[in-house]
């Protein structure tokens, strides 16, 4: 690391104090708010002292007014900057989870319990574009953080800077916060996965022209292996960008679908394993079918519906990391 | 910021720019060459064209061009780039083409700062009062423009009033500072040589027709304000430069020889009065003939002319004393007599011998060759007026003889002339004449339009003797004013006028706070400085003791808006903190009840409310959780509601949400 990034890093440990990740509500108090001038702020002092030279060279009463106006313009400045950040309370909100690749969404619930707005709140998470935010007077507002989520797990908020340079530009005001807040995130859906494993019944004694006895279960996403006979078309019709669906077919005995670990082919690493199994759960939960997962340390017994869904899902991207 | 690329401004951001531009630019627009005052127009039309209709900026390089020819043509206009005048039409030159270069937040930036400095370049110009004014509108909008910069979303109305209460806020600290900043005489190096251009005034030498250009002019020479009476209207003689030499075309100064004593002695009724000169570039100030003091920024020339130290290149006050009734030079020295009576040969040869006749007729008598000539003005039917004809080179000659028509200058010149021809030691005296008296606060407006040349000859009794032949032809130039000696239609400067008594009045009243303006805001000097802040109780100010109170009233000033800053932390809504504490009371009446055996800090229901849970959600989940107290909670809650959010908040309501929720 570079010696400035070193001295960053020292600074912003300073700066939390050691208190990451924080309890909620966060409240920004005079001692965690910095405050120091902008490139802009530079300049314009540099042509402040350049407009006084000229006033007293030129011996201009009003040239030294507008001087000292725009200098006490400039330390109000600094005063508006501050209070626009200080006492901002802030709390952890929700992080939907999301699958490993995509983009984590962290939802802070910024209060402003004045009667003043606090205009152009930027919040940044290293590395990330900068947010930026009004809190409206006397309310609280959801501020939405992106991060990339490359890794199956918990994902940790790392540290957020916010900070706001209103009214003028001058000025900047900033300070770090770590609240306690991750994001689940599952593992990355595989793309290419073999058809849900329906259980043997299925195959074999349904396959035939037995048409009248099948009763029709639900839509799942169509894969290369299925019959073409099985493809919902009227419902790809409704659509022209619908994904084509294949029907399924409740067999004579109504199947438990069980996704085994044990039952995928043992050259596959355990990544690819879990990546698979993501997949069928989201297959199995988009036909709305009745599932159970098995895993070599846990065994979610058949269900369906979301928080089904989520507890496998969950199962999944947490194996072997808690 | 740097490496992070900059967000392209909106066409809202640019339009405020514009307008920004537009506001610096109009205070400077009157002073700059008109060529380029319509360029700058132009330019800024050009741009907001190209806003309206969304059209891409102009390339750079068309921009660099047009800076180039623009440049190029300034350089040829005043032949020069260096210089005040030059330097700020190309300020303005490369602001106007800012504009049509602001692509990103930076650029606004730069074009902001732009802005600000030249709010301050038109105060080379004029610092009126109402350049004042237009300063602080010019620096409210300039302020709205850099706000919506920094947040795009604001509404301008907005905008504005925000950037209004920051400055009033500054106006405190501006105050401070321009009271305590010490003050240093400038220039703190060498001015441009056409820094003081566009001054009027006398000067140094007088020919035919310099002193009637004046008469068009009603800037004012210089206030003056009496401890006491002032003296009648036709004593107000101003004394300014003493015209010696004479070369035939034109008078000047004589070498001076300055003292800082009086080399006559003082007698008769004194008249005490301070001066405000108003800047005029030229080193000597003006007194009522004959000054009985010398103020410590002047000195006292052989010829009884008041000089200044240095040229006078920004308002100066100086007290003064004055005896109109002195006499003075009995005893004067045979060179200054000698250098009285010169005259260019052969000049004028009939103004000449008729003075040699004249003084063979009467004799050694010179009162009475002095009373011939004035007679000789009114039995010619001689005509005072603004715009005389031109003379040749014989000007003397010809205004005697032929045109007759003149204004003061030419009266006083023939008139010495003729006092020299004939043997008389003899000079021509410019300055002011009369005054206009202020009923509002009292101070005598000495303006361009009343100055005027006189003559002064020296008899061997009297010493040097004031005889003014204007006076001979139209007395009430002096007793009155230049309007009632002019013969009507003559172009009088429009102050000059007796017409529109109204506007008189008002003209009083606004000179009279222009002149409190001038006393205390644009001549806050040094030596004011040091004599405010010893009258505020400051013990013998310096530099030292005003920075150290201007640092300490500063700091007391930022605590005082650091308080503010800090210390206005809104009062919670009573409903809320009613609601919060309720939350506070089921987070630890959880864990106590269900524990059992006293309060266990660890674990609990979760009872607590989440941040993002209304009233009513929060209510449904304490009823499911405790259902012993559902009804309780959903009318505490309904009430909160009601309190919080249903518009009138009634303090009977409060009374019963605390109430409730104190039993529950």
């Amino acid at each position: 690391m570079s010696p400035t990034g070193d001295l960053q890093q020292h600074f912003i440990t300073w700066a939390l104090r050691g208190k990451a990740p924080e309890t909620s509500p966060i409240v920004l108090g005079r001692r965690r708010v910095f405050v120091l001038p902008t490139l802009a702020g530079l300049a314009y002092s540099a042509a402040l002292t350049l407009m006084l030279i000229g006033a007293i060279n030129y011996n201009l009463s009003l040239g030294y007014a507008t001087v000292f106006l725009l200098s006490g313009l400039g330390v109000i400045a600094i005063f508006h900057t501050f209070r626009n950040l200080a006492y901002l309370h802030i709390a952890p909100c929700r992080a939907p989870p999301v699958f490993a690749g995509g983009k984590a969404h962290f939802c802070l619930l910024l209060t402003n319990l004045r009667a003043l707005p606090r205009l152009a709140i930027r919040l940044k998470l290293p590395l990330q574009a900068e947010t930026e935010i009004d809190v409206p007077e006397d309310s609280g507002i959801e501020a939405i953080l992106e991060l990339p989520a490359p890794r199956r797990g918990w994902l940790i908020l790392p540290r957020v800077k916010i900070s706001t340079s209103y009214p003028l530009g001058l000025i900047r005001a900033w300070a770090y916060v770590a609240p306690k807040m991750r994001c689940l995130v599952y593992p990355t859906p595989a793309k290419q996965a073999p058809a849900l494993p329906m259980g043997p019944g299925e195959d074999g004694g349904n396959s035939g022209g037995n048409a009248g006895m099948e009763d029709f279960a639900g839509l799942r996403g169509h894969q290369a292996a299925d019959p073409l006979r099985r493809v919902a078309w009227k419902a790809a019709a409704r659509r022209e960008d619908a994904p084509l669906l294949s029907k399924l077919f409740a067999g004579a005995a109504a199947q438990t679908l069980w996704l085994e670990w044990d039952a995928l082919p043992a050259r596959l690493d355990i990544e690819a394993r879990l990546s698979l199994l993501t997949r069928w759960v989201c297959d199995a939960d988009r036909a709305d079918l009745s599932w159970g997962l098995r895993l070599p340390d846990k065994t979610i017994p058949p269900a369906r519906g979301d928080e089904h869904c989520h507890a496998c899902l969950k199962a999944l991207a947490l194996y072997g990391r808690d | 910021m740097a490496g992070t690329k900059q967000p392209p401004l909106s066409a809202r951001q640019s339009l405020w720019l514009i307008a920004a531009a537009l506001a610096a630019f109009l205070p400077l627009a009157p002073y700059l060459p008109q060529w380029l005052g319509i360029m700058t127009a132009l330019v800024f039309i050009w741009r907001s064209a190209l806003l309206w209709r969304r059209s891409p900026l102009p390339p750079r390089w068309l921009l660099l061009l047009a800076v180039a020819a623009a440049t190029l043509a300034i350089a040829i206009y005043y032949r020069t780039l260096l210089g005040r005048s030059p330097s700020i039409a190309l300020l303005v030159l490369l602001f106007a083409m800012k504009t049509l270069e602001t692509r990103a937040a930076r650029d606004g930036f730069a074009l902001v700062l732009l802005a600000y400095f030249l709010v301050m370049t038109q105060f080379l110009f004029s610092q009126s009062l109402v350049n004042a004014a237009a300063m602080l509108l010019e620096v409210t909008l300039i302020t709205a423009a850099l706000l919506i910069m920094n947040h795009q979303r604001q509404g301008g109305v907005r905008a504005l009033r925000q950037a209004a209460v920051m400055l009033a806020q500054a106006a405190p600290l501006m105050l401070l500072l321009f009271v305590l900043f010490p003050r240093v005489n400038g220039p703190l190096w060498g001015l441009p040589s056409d820094a003081y251009s566009g001054l009027t005034g006398l000067s140094e030498t007088m020919r035919p027709g310099s002193i009637s250009q004046l008469g068009r002019s009603d800037a004012i020479a210089f206030r003056a304000r009496f401890t006491g009476r002032p003296p009648a209207q036709r004593l107000l003689y101003w004394r300014g430069p003493v015209l010696t030499r004479f070369d035939g075309g034109s008078w000047s100064m004589d070498r001076v020889f300055p003292r800082n004593t009086l080399p006559y002695s003082a007698a008769g009724t004194a008249f005490d009065y301070t001066v405000t000169l108003e800047p005029h570039n030229k080193p000597w100030l003006f007194a009522l003939e004959l000054p009985g003091s010398i103020p410590p920024e002047g000195l006292l020339a052989a010829d009884y002319q008041l000089l200044a130290k240095v040229p006078v290149r920004s308002r100066l006050r100086y007290d003064i004393r004055s005896y109109p009734g002195i006499s003075a030079g009995l005893d004067e020295s045979p060179a200054i007599l000698r250098q009285a009576l010169q005259l260019p040969p052969r000049s004028n040869p009939r103004a000449r011998a008729m003075a040699l006749s004249w003084r063979a007729d009467i004799g050694i008598d010179d009162e009475a060759l002095i009373q011939r000539m004035l007679a000789y003005y009114r039995r010619q039917l001689f005509s005072y007026t603004l715009s005389p004809p031109l003379l040749g080179e014989d000007s003397i000659d010809e205004f005697l003889f032929d045109s007759r028509r003149g204004f003061c200058e030419h009266f006083a010149a023939s008139f010495v002339f003729m006092m020299r021809a004939a043997g008389i030691p003899a000079r021509v005296v410019t300055g002011y004449q009369g005054g206009e008296m202020n009923p509002v606060d009292g101070s005598l407006i000495v303006r361009q339009f009343e100055a005027h040349a006189w003559g002064e000859v020296w008899q061997k009794e009297r010493g040097w003797v004031r005889v003014d032949p204007t006076a001979a032809i139209v007395p009430s130039r002096i007793e009155a004013n230049l309007a009632s000696a002019l013969p009507q239609g003559e172009p009088l400067p429009f102050l000059a006028r007796p017409d529109f008594l109204w506007l008189h009045d008002l003209r009083y009243r606004w000179d009279a706070l222009a002149n409190t303006w001038n006393q205390w805001v644009l001549g806050y000097n040094p030596e004011r400085q040091r004599e405010f802040l010893a009258n505020l109780g400051m013990r013998s100010p310096d530099w030292q003791k005003m920075t150290i109170t201007m640092t300490a009233l500063c700091g007391v000033l930022l605590a005082g808006f650091a308080i503010w800053a800090l210390g206005s932390r809104r009062k919670i809504d009573p409903a809320l903190a009613a609601w919060n504490r309720l939350s506070r009371k089921l987070e630890r009446l959880g864990p106590r009840r269900v524990g059992g055996l006293g309060p266990r800090r660890v674990g609990g229901l979760g009872l607590a409310r989440f941040p993002w849970e209304g009233p009513r959600a929060y209510a449904e989940r304490i009823a499911e959780k405790l259902p012993m107290i559902a009804a309780e909670i959903r009318l505490i809650a309904a009430i909160y509601e009601e309190l919080r959010y249903g518009g009138a908040a009634s303090r009977e309501g409060l009374k019963e949400l605390n109430m409730r929720i104190r039993r529950l």
